[in-house]
């Protein structure tokens, strides 16, 4: 197309010069037509083109600049005017747009208080503002982006994700994603009802004291192994029964401890009763 | 007190049990009781029963009881239809669900019944009278205690036991003989190379490269980016034919990137690290457990079995709980194509303390 635009460029000069010398019965009056048609219909595209372009930078623009105002509003008293970070809250430069979607998508920023970290609470903003806000946070500096669809589809191979989460994730998630307990009061939320999204968000940019899992460790084909095994486990009921929580020996040993010896204590008074 | 009935004859039994009743009435010449022993009450007046009382009641508990046996033959009977019913297939596990549940129902009321149904009859219907059985001396009379003897005498002479000493003492020798070959096939349970010398090393080495669990693929050092945690075999691990797991379980690394200034590190392991990736036992120092638990910004690395801290920017000092010694680190560096490589074996054994480890 580009070239095209540049031939009539240089023919636009002569052309209709000719045509209103000899009129319109000159033997090159069909080409000069020829040429001033294609002239204005590239020129007509090219000015559409670069005007739709500049409707998207204008957009873009336009997203950073709001996500900015909310930035200011909401993150900056922490994080700083400019997201370089204060005594309060670490610098975003460099964070990127997928961080920015995990930490204020799940509610866990705006912090509503300091302590052991930060929780998942309401979410406090759309997701337009939410993506607004990461547009802003991607602008400061390159970092990680919102992975396609089809890396959070979640149709992945389950058995494979299923291995990569008990090596690389079980041991604080627990081998069913119910979570579990960490040191001095934070813990490793279970992971029942996350979107894939902020799945895959948590392993790219390792929120809080979360280790980070880049593509480099685990390819974005991995990850969605491991969304998918997960989604697997939520939606396939446990095979062997009720999994009280799936939280292992704490929850069946106080079930057995409370149900089962209380079962055989009454068992026992029974036995040994008088009969009315 | 069974010894003394069971030496004197009946009649002498009667005098020591007067004698014995004596005790609790006041000595002579004093006036307060000897001993303060609770006379025996007896047994408290019988309390009949519903069941003993009223016949329809009685009626009723038979009925209860027999519909409990019922019940127990319907669910022998319902475990096996829920078998036949509801099959395992081996491609659904979710079938497991089912024919569990259905199979416990069954046999749990085909148990119960029989055990609730048996002791609700022996408590409401079978006779209820209290009864005493006295305890009777259990020595045996002197006849038959002679004649005993007599036969043990007999049976040496007959057999030769103490006279054919050749026999007996080659009999007792075979005898003896008999647990040897338990003792050297349990023996052979133990490792066959010296446990010691396969606790003390591990598959790596100088050179070896580090690479992921559990594909096997190196690790570059460009790839392990700051807060990364890595779950790291020797390379080679994963094609082993044999002992794949043995291996594992003392070779199985973590491998984290702290920022550089945020590590200290000894003087006598300034090497040991590169550009802030630290390699590090996953084996605790406790009882063995996997010490994985990772906190990219307090460096804390937690063990899940008895919560044992380590610190990973102070060499894995342990920061609290029952592990007793820093995890080992792996001496590690790059190779020329900028693979994570080992630069020797740990230096000292991975793992819980044992018994031959020099500390």
């Amino acid at each position: 197309m580009n070239r095209r635009i540049e031939t009539h460029d240089t023919m636009a000069s002569t052309s209709p010069a000719s045509a209103r010398r000899v009129g319109r019965r000159h033997p090159l009056a069909t080409t000069a037509l020829l040429v001033v048609g294609l002239l204005a219909t590239g020129g007509a595209y090219a000015l559409a083109t670069t005007t739709a372009t500049a409707e998207t930078t204008a957009a873009s623009a336009q997203l950073i600049d709001e996500g900015g105002k909310l930035f200011a509003a909401n993150c900056a008293t922490c994080h700083g005017m400019n997201g370089q970070g204060t005594a309060a809250g670490p610098s975003l430069i460099g964070a990127g747009a997928l961080a920015v979607d995990f930490q204020v998508g799940t509610g866990r920023m705006p912090l509503s208080a300091s302590g052991p970290q930060a929780e998942k609470k309401p979410v406090q903003f759309t997701q337009d503002q939410v993506d607004a806000m990461a547009a802003w946070v991607a602008d400061l500096a390159p970092g990680p982006a919102v992975p396609p669809d089809r890396f959070i589809a979640g149709d992945g191979d389950a058995a494979n994700g299923a291995e990569l989460f008990r090596i690389n994730c079980a041991m604080c998630h627990n081998v069913a994603g119910a979570g579990g307990a960490l040191t001095q009061g934070k813990w490793a939320p279970g992971l029942a009802g996350v979107d894939p999204v902020h799945i895959y968000g948590a392993m790219v940019t390792g929120p809080q004291n979360m280790p980070v899992f880049s593509d480099l460790n685990l390819t974005p084909e991995e990850k969605n192994d491991i969304i998918t095994y997960l989604l697997y486990v939520q939606e396939n009921p446990s095979v062997g029964g009720w999994d009280l929580g799936s939280l292992g020996p704490v929850s069946e040993g106080l079930f057995i401890w409370i149900f089962g010896l209380g079962a055989l204590v009454g068992v026992t008074i029974w036995l040994t009763a008088k009969s009315n | 007190m069974a010894e003394e009935h069971g030496a004197t004859s009946g009649e002498t039994a009667g005098k020591a049990v007067a004698q014995q009743q004596d005790h609790t009435a006041p000595a002579p010449a004093i006036a307060v009781v000897r001993t303060d022993r609770i006379p025996n009450p007896g047994f408290p007046p019988e309390r009949l029963r519903v069941t003993d009382l009223d016949p329809k009641k009685e009626k009723q508990a038979e009925r209860t009881i027999s519909a409990l046996f019922f019940l127990s033959i319907i669910g022998s009977v319902l475990a096996v239809v829920a078998y036949i019913v509801f099959p395992i297939d081996e491609l659904d596990p979710s079938t497991i669900r089912l024919n569990n549940m259905f199979l416990g129902i069954g046999i749990t009321l085909g148990l119960l019944g029989v055990g609730i149904g048996a002791v609700h009859w022996s408590k409401a219907l079978m006779h209820g009278h209290e009864q005493v059985e006295q305890r009777h001396p259990t020595r045996g009379s002197d006849e038959s205690r002679e004649r005993s003897v007599e036969i043990f005498r007999e049976a040496n002479a007959e057999s030769g036991f103490t006279r054919r000493t050749l026999v007996r003492n080659s009999l007792i020798g075979a005898v003896v003989a008999t647990p040897i070959p338990a003792i050297a096939l349990f023996r052979d349970l133990a490792p066959a190379e010296d446990p010691v010398a396969l606790l003390k090393h591990t598959m790596w080495d100088t050179g070896v490269r580090l690479a992921r669990d559990p594909s096997g693929t190196p690790i570059k050092a460009s790839e392990v980016t700051i807060g990364s945690a890595f779950h790291v075999i020797p390379e080679g691990l994963a094609e082993l034919e044999s002992h794949r797991l043995e291996e594992k379980a003392k070779a199985a690394v973590l491998l984290m990137r702290l920022p550089v200034d945020e590590l200290n590190e000894r003087e006598d392991r300034a090497g040991w690290s590169y550009d802030g990736i630290v390699a590090y036992s996953k084996i605790c120092t406790h009882v063995g457990c996997p010490v994985a638990l990772y906190e990219q910004q307090t460096h804390n690395l937690l063990c899940p079995c008895h919560q044992s801290q380590f610190d990973v920017a102070n060499h894995c000092a342990v920061i609290f709980g029952p592990a007793a010694r820093p995890l080992p680190q792996l001496p590690i560096t790059v190779d020329e194509e900028g693979y994570l490589v080992a630069k020797s074996d740990f230096t000292e054994p991975v793992g819980p303390s044992f018994w031959e480890r020099a500390l």
